[in-house]
């Protein structure tokens, strides 16, 4: 197997000691079928111990791994050492305050999750009183969006939530989706009162970074438009009266 | 151990200029300023329509000159790339029609499009005695 | 927490953006073709008046030119965040206003024609 000798050159910042963060340069020997991520391992186990770093599954349904590598949102376990040049740039994700070295705050991201009430909203008790049963074709619907592995890659990618930290954002949006689509939920009017308030949907111009970077390829972008369109046709519902969710 | 995070600044004025994909997504929304200056010249010719037929055939006179040609044929190509042909390769995402346990392709629904858009145009020009 | 009037507006700007999308290349070719100076029989005054004066013709060219305006307006408030002119109330006044005084002087000159 050939050794590539890979540059990192990586974001440091230890908030005792740093007044701002700075970029410190290993080389690692890289093997042909190495992820990113095993880059970052090999300068932890070899060459700075002090690295901090989150990672956990290393095959792409933890969603810990989240980082800018040469200036794009990835995820590290996914992003193969074959596909980068010899340089490479590693920093904390975009738009999130810096915790210490790679690590960041995703409080802000964690509270919007909640805000978008992800679970199953019923007016009435299941038909027959018996348990729910939804067709393949009802799930296909909404079954893409449920693929999210909060990496919030999608938040480092957004230039609008870069601009105005009070957007509620891609995946806590595609998040709420997610449920206004389940045939079981009877929830819809009640997120979009929350959803399609200020800084929710309408901020959103369309960018479409967001999915462009998903590793799970939900399509927040996509079901953000369709929130904008539901969200447009509730608001003139509400005004003329109309009864609400289907029940 | 303390806590002091780190908020790196992002540039409110300059941010598109990070990557190819933000920049493209300005350079899209400035054809705005393409469809506000088409629709107040269309405006103003209205209103040249509505006066007399000097002020309409004044007005047709004033857009007759080699500079005019090079502009609306550049606002023509600039608005099909970033206006037109964006505003229909993202049409699938806002309304994607699923039927049974698939859903029906991307390109169905841009193929679509760029049909109703062909006769729409063809429309207008016949409409207009172009062809 | 309710839904934003910015529903509203987006409302005009969604339909505004189709309606362009499909009409505007037409639209600026019409100029072109008029640049050059080789003005078809149909846009001559007497023809593009008889258009314009059918109520079929006005509220054509009415629908076009009303999503239209307010479709930029709504899109021009967006670019100017994106340029970083924050101060999004003023902005919105702005250019909303302009567009409604695009509405009415669409509505008055198609009224005029007859």
């Amino acid at each position: 197997m050939g050794i590539r000798k890979i540059e990192l050159e990586v974001m440091r910042y230890d908030p005792e000691k740093d007044e701002a963060p700075h970029f410190q340069s290993y080389t690692v020997p890289c093997e042909e079928d190495w992820a990113i991520l095993d880059a970052i391992n090999y300068v932890k186990d070899n060459l700075d111990t002090t690295l901090a770093y989150r990672w956990s599954c290393h095959m792409m349904v933890c969603g810990s791994c989240g980082m800018m590598v040469n200036g794009e949102p990835s995820l590290t376990c996914k992003t193969f050492v074959r596909e980068l040049p010899d340089k490479v740039r590693i920093e904390p994700l975009e738009n999130f305050p810096i915790e210490r070295d790679l690590v960041v705050v995703l409080d802000d991201v964690m509270q919007k999750l909640h805000k978008v009430q992800p679970y199953i909203i019923r007016k009435d008790p299941p038909p027959e009183g018996k348990e729910f049963t939804q067709s393949r074709g009802q799930l296909a619907i909404f079954k893409q969006l449920t693929m999210c592995i909060n990496c919030m890659c999608c938040y480092a990618a957004c230039p609008q939530y870069g601009l105005d930290k009070d957007f509620i954002g891609p995946a806590a949006l595609a998040l709420a989706h997610r449920y206004n689509r389940d045939s079981r939920d009877q929830g819809k009017s009640d997120r979009l009162d929350i959803l399609a308030d200020h800084d929710g949907v309408w901020e959103c111009s369309f960018v479409g970074a967001c999915s462009e970077v998903c590793p799970k390829h939900v399509d927040p972008a996509a079901a953000i438009q369709q929130m904008k369109i539901d969200g447009a046709m509730e608001f003139w519902k509400q005004k003329l009266g109309m009864p609400g969710d289907k029940s | 151990m303390s806590r002091r995070p780190y908020n790196r600044p992002m540039s409110t004025t300059t941010w598109y200029m990070r990557n190819s994909r933000y920049k493209v997504y300005v350079l899209r929304e400035l054809t705005s300023f393409l469809v506000a200056f088409y629709t107040f010249l269309t405006i103003f010719a209205l209103g040249a329509l509505a006066t007399s037929p000097e002020r309409w055939n004044d007005f047709l006179a004033s857009q007759q000159s080699t500079a005019m040609i090079v502009f609306h044929g550049l606002a023509l190509l600039y608005f099909l790339f970033y206006q037109t042909f964006p505003w229909f390769k993202l049409a699938p995402k806002a309304m994607p029609i699923h039927l049974g346990e698939k859903k029906l392709p991307d390109s169905f629904i841009i193929v679509g499009h760029y049909v109703a858009w062909i006769v729409i145009s063809a429309f207008i020009f016949w409409l207009a005695g172009v062809i | 927490m309710a839904i934003a009037k910015k529903a509203i507006v987006w409302g005009l700007f969604a339909a505004g953006g189709t309606l362009t999308a499909f009409v505007f290349p037409a639209l600026i070719a019409l100029f072109l073709v008029i640049a050059t100076g080789n003005v078809p029989e149909s846009l001559q005054f007497e023809q593009i008046h008889a258009f314009a004066s059918s109520w079929l013709g006005k509220a054509c060219l009415f629908v076009v030119l009303f999503l239209s305006v307010w479709h930029a307006a709504h899109r021009l408030r967006v670019v100017a965040h994106d340029f970083g002119i924050r101060k999004d109330a003023l902005v919105a006044n702005a250019v909303y206003t302009v567009a409604f005084i695009g509405t009415v002087l669409a509505a008055f000159y198609l009224l005029k024609i007859s």
